[in-house]
């Protein structure tokens, strides 16, 4: 009953379920904290807007991003990915959405921040719908925890239009 | 002369019924083993509820070795989600975010695109030659949480399968020779 091998066993077993709880727990606190992130973009120019040859509408843009995360961080939070969205509707999409930037956030310090940029990802329609085209600019986030469960929410932000012509 | 065989046959039965009790505990264990297995992979409707991250791609977020827990919902796909597809034709799914979605007014299918965090470029040089997006069936789940490490130990012992014998051998030797 008392050989090396169980009491190895039990002190194992013992070790790992503290670990498991630890984990849990650490996890389940990131519930405590509600977030009160704030975020502004601006379309400061269309840089270009054409028609590719194979018909898809393609709009190249410079972003002024403004957002203050500081308050997504806990003790649980490894990095917050942060990411701005173009989301529109097409006659024959529901739904069109396209990721104009985004970054990693390692921690509190970076989290308040101000960046101005071009568009990372193209922003290309599937077809001919861009021209006077509105559309809502989302800014996402998504906190990647040390352990357990991963959290994500977003700010939208209605009420940008391209322009009417190709330029 | 009969209490000796007597002793003989009492001693024979002790041990068959140990022998007996020993493959009830290992069929115990394999069985419930597997009823984890398949009940995670009914909670999670996904076909594997846990996946191991093999690849440097998702750096700083995963690291080589962690475990996902996936989850496989009919809520649509959409950008910024962790997502674990495979390639029609390749075995080993891609742990990737997606970035840009498409999806149609009339049936619904969504075109998905994926990039991998540590990468500089999108996944289009992943998928099959002049294959564009992704759609709903190469989508296998959702990552919706996280744990660091513990994949290790499979990475370990799919690179050096020795470890997995010797691993399988003393547990097994344990279960057989335990007397409690």
């Amino acid at each position: 009953m008392h050989s090396f091998g169980y009491r190895a066993n039990a002190l194992l077993t013992f070790a790992v379920t503290i670990l498991a709880l630890m984990c849990a727990m650490a996890s389940f606190s990131d519930n405590l904290n509600s977030p009160t992130p704030s975020a502004q973009v601006k379309v400061l120019n269309i840089n270009w807007f054409q028609k590719q040859p194979n018909g898809n509408d393609e709009v190249s843009m410079t972003l002024n991003i403004t957002a203050d995360l500081q308050s997504l961080f806990t003790w649980n939070t490894k990095q917050v990915f942060v990411f701005v969205a173009a989301e529109y509707e097409t006659p024959k999409n529901s739904l069109n959405q396209i990721s104009l930037w985004d970054g990693i956030i390692p921690s509190k310090e970076h989290a308040k921040f101000w960046i101005h940029t071009s568009n990372k990802y193209r922003f290309i329609d599937q077809g001919s719908n861009l021209r006077g085209k509105e559309f809502n600019l989302t800014l996402h986030w998504h906190v990647m925890p040390k352990t357990g469960k991963m959290f994500a929410d977003k700010i939208v932000m209605p009420g940008y239009r391209l322009p009417e012509e190709y330029r | 002369m009969g209490w000796i065989a007597d002793t003989v046959d009492s001693v024979k039965s002790i041990q068959l019924r140990q022998a007996l009790i020993q493959i009830v505990n290992l069929g115990l264990i394999v069985s419930s083993a597997l009823m984890i297995w398949k009940g995670l992979m009914c909670i999670t409707g996904s076909e594997s509820p846990v996946v191991v991250v093999l690849s440097g791609s998702m750096e700083p977020g995963f690291k080589r070795g962690d475990i996902l827990f996936l989850h496989m919902s009919k809520d649509p796909i959409r950008t910024g989600e962790i997502v674990v597809f495979n390639i029609d034709g390749r075995d080993i799914p891609i742990v990737h975010r997606v970035i840009k979605v498409h999806e149609r007014q009339d049936t619904g299918e969504a075109y998905i695109l994926t990039k991998g965090d540590n990468n500089d470029m999108d996944d289009r040089v992943l998928y099959n030659h002049g294959q564009n997006w992704l759609q709903n069936h190469h989508i296998m789940g959702r990552a919706v949480g996280f744990l660091p490490y513990v994949g290790w130990v499979t990475i370990m012992m799919t690179e050096k399968p020795v470890l997995k014998y010797i691993l399988i051998g003393a547990l097994g030797l344990l279960v057989i020779t335990s007397k409690d």
